[in-house]
């Protein structure tokens, strides 16, 4: 009972701030201007502007999450190589960007990219051809990727921490050499790190609407853009609840997958 | 027994949850006032002479745009005592019975300081002048770098000239960015009118592969920095930029533009009416209205104010305080009924999802 009763704060807290916001989008999403019913919210995906938005944030976020793993993955390998701890200096590297405030990170590579930036600074003094991918979608994936690496990283290097090591060595002493002690033993097994990273940098760059902001110079329009729009400037509720509704049945759609990965709850993220 | 604790545990969390967001120990000594302003729209010290001065504790809000600031208000989420929104902001508000009429007995100086003819001005949205004490007021126009522009620049066209490919920044707000649209076309930038919408709409999607950025704020930095050619910009701005970059030159284009107001007023649900009040009389006195002025650079109609500026060039400026005569097609922003808005809405967002 008293186990219980330590639960209190966190109920009290996700019911606060989760269930009733969340509540109040279904209400929101499904009601009209008059609070009639009406599915025309959740419709209106269909049109070409938001499914354009949406098809672009599904888009970005894919790129994202597929650079992410292309370049999470060795990196996790490399550090499970270096056989240090959780509290290696290596891994707290690693770490150490996401304390610092993620807005002024993004903000930090809009003055890195600009036109007249420290990148291009840097080029035009060595005469070198100057980069112009500022304002551009191809910013927005960089600002995504830099911006979400590490929730790819970490997943991945707790499994293969996991990986026992006599699992390796049988399939070693059976003849099987490294691509293949690779492929039919370490791969298989990181699976679930990937999907739960996969998640987790696929889901918050779907619904970002900062990272398109500041880096895609406000032309770069995603689903979360539109919906943080018809919540702050055109103060239509109905419709950005509506919309984020669809957006969360990609979502959720996406945590399905993971949970189906990862039954065993072995991936313990920090 | 157990229950209790429970209960007693939530009333402890719902009570420090809600005190937390009421402001903490530091009220001071004649109560407070919640001012909501622009960013970047007031010069700092005066606030804290205004603290000093009365003793009552100022809770300062920023927005970046009126679109930002209404559904605060409106939804009542936040209950501000003073805000400072645009023109047809104020009669938005007027006509959705969000503001208290003012009491200008209790603010001298709003009375005596600002010149008639903003009052006047005003009056296009506020017709019998009860709602708003004008604080600052300008042009919109283009701002050019003239190290990359050679061409005398007088006419919204050169928005639309393929020689400043990825040079040109547009404003991100829908008004604005109609307004340069319709202006061109020769249209009223109040339009209601589906085809001229049309065409406006079309114009700026046509354009939307030169266009560099859409931006609010941050025209100003990277103008100065010279990230761009031409960016329209508020002639406030404009002075600004000046002082840091020699070699930006602002225009107010011959197809006419946008004459704006922003004004101080008070909202219906205000707690401190009082100190509202106070603090909008503050703003209108001379040494504090200069010190406004000289800080954000934005044309105050502070008379008495403009008579205190000591560079004469400023006080001179054309851009600070043009001869309005001069120009033709200058119009102030209407409300466009809730329609309206939701019609210019739609084609931003249709306008927006053209530019990549």
């Amino acid at each position: 009972m008293n186990k219980k009763l330590l639960s209190v704060p966190y109920l009290f807290w996700s019911a606060l701030f989760i269930i009733i916001p969340l509540c109040m989008v279904f209400y929101y999403g499904l009601t009209d201007k008059n609070g009639a019913f009406t599915l025309s919210n959740i419709a209106a995906i269909a049109t070409p502007e938001h499914s354009k938005a949406l098809w672009s944030a599904i888009r970005l976020s894919l790129i994202s999450t597929v650079i992410c793993l292309l370049l999470a993955y060795p990196l996790a390998m490399i550090l499970n190589g270096m056989k240090t701890g959780h509290d290696s200096l290596t891994v707290l590297i690693f770490i150490l960007p996401m304390w610092m405030n993620f807005l002024l990170r993004t903000m930090a590579w809009q003055t890195l990219l600009e036109k007249t930036g420290v990148i291009n600074g840097i080029l035009s003094f060595f005469h070198l051809q100057n980069l112009s991918i500022i304002n551009t979608p191809n910013a927005v994936i960089l600002g995504m990727v830099y911006n979400f690496l590490p929730f790819m990283v970490l997943p991945i290097y707790n499994v293969l921490t996991k990986i026992d090591q006599s699992v390796i060595n049988a399939a070693r002493d059976l003849g099987a050499n490294e691509v293949q002690t690779f492929l039919k033993v370490i791969l298989p097994l990181s699976i679930p790190g990937m999907v739960s990273g996969i998640t987790m940098v696929f889901v918050p760059a779907l619904t970002t609407f900062v990272i398109s902001n500041i880096l895609g110079g406000g032309k770069i329009l995603l689903i979360g853009n539109v919906i943080e729009q018809e919540f702050t400037q055109t103060n239509n509720w109905n419709l950005g609840s509506g919309l984020s509704i669809v957006l969360m049945l990609f979502i959720i759609f996406n945590m399905v997958i993971s949970a189906v990965t990862d039954k065993e709850g072995e991936v313990n993220v920090l | 027994m157990k229950k209790l604790f429970v209960m007693l545990t939530c009333v402890l969390l719902a009570g420090s949850v809600l005190t937390g967001c009421g402001g903490d120990s530091s009220v001071g000594e004649n109560g407070e006032v919640f001012v909501y302003n622009w960013g970047e729209y007031i010069d700092e010290e005066t606030i804290e002479m205004f603290e000093k001065e009365t003793g009552i504790d100022v809770i300062y809000d920023e927005y970046e745009t009126n679109e930002i600031m209404y559904p605060r208000v409106a939804a009542g989420a936040s209950t501000y005592d003073v805000i400072c929104p645009s023109d047809y902001m104020i009669q938005k508000m007027i006509d959705n019975d969000l503001l208290q009429e003012l009491n200008f007995d209790h603010m001298p100086n709003a009375l005596a300081n600002i010149g008639s003819q903003y009052y006047e001005q005003a009056r296009g949205f506020d017709p019998e002048n009860r709602y708003c004490v004008p604080y600052c007021w300008g042009t919109v126009g283009i701002l050019y770098n003239t190290s990359m522009v050679d061409e005398p620049v007088t006419s919204w066209s050169i928005l639309w000239d393929e020689k400043y490919d990825d040079n040109i920044l547009m404003q991100d707000s829908v008004r604005d960015a109609f307004m340069v649209a319709l202006k061109l076309n020769g249209y009223s930038m109040n339009t209601l009118d589906r085809d001229e919408l049309e065409t406006a709409k079309n114009s700026l999607i046509e354009q939307a592969p030169l266009v560099q950025a859409l931006v609010i704020d941050q025209v100003r930095d990277k103008m100065i920095g010279g990230e761009a050619a031409l960016g329209v910009i508020y002639s406030g701005e404009a002075i600004y930029t000046q002082r840091e970059n020699p070699n930006l030159e602002y225009v107010i284009p011959e197809e006419g533009t946008n004459v704006w107001i922003d004004g101080w007023v008070i909202p219906k649900n205000a707690a401190n009416v009082e100190n509202a009040e106070k603090f909008i009389d503050f703003m209108c006195r001379g040494d504090i209205a200069l010190m406004n002025f000289e800080y954000i650079t934005y044309s105050t109609p502070n008379v008495a104010a403009q008579a205190l500026i000591e560079d004469e060039d400023i006080r001179n400026s054309e851009i600070a305080f043009p001869d309005l005569s001069q120009y033709q097609n200058l119009e102030t922003f209407i409300y466009l009924g809730e329609d309206g808005d939701a019609l210019y809405n739609q084609l931003w967002k249709e306008v927006k999802s053209a530019y990549e």
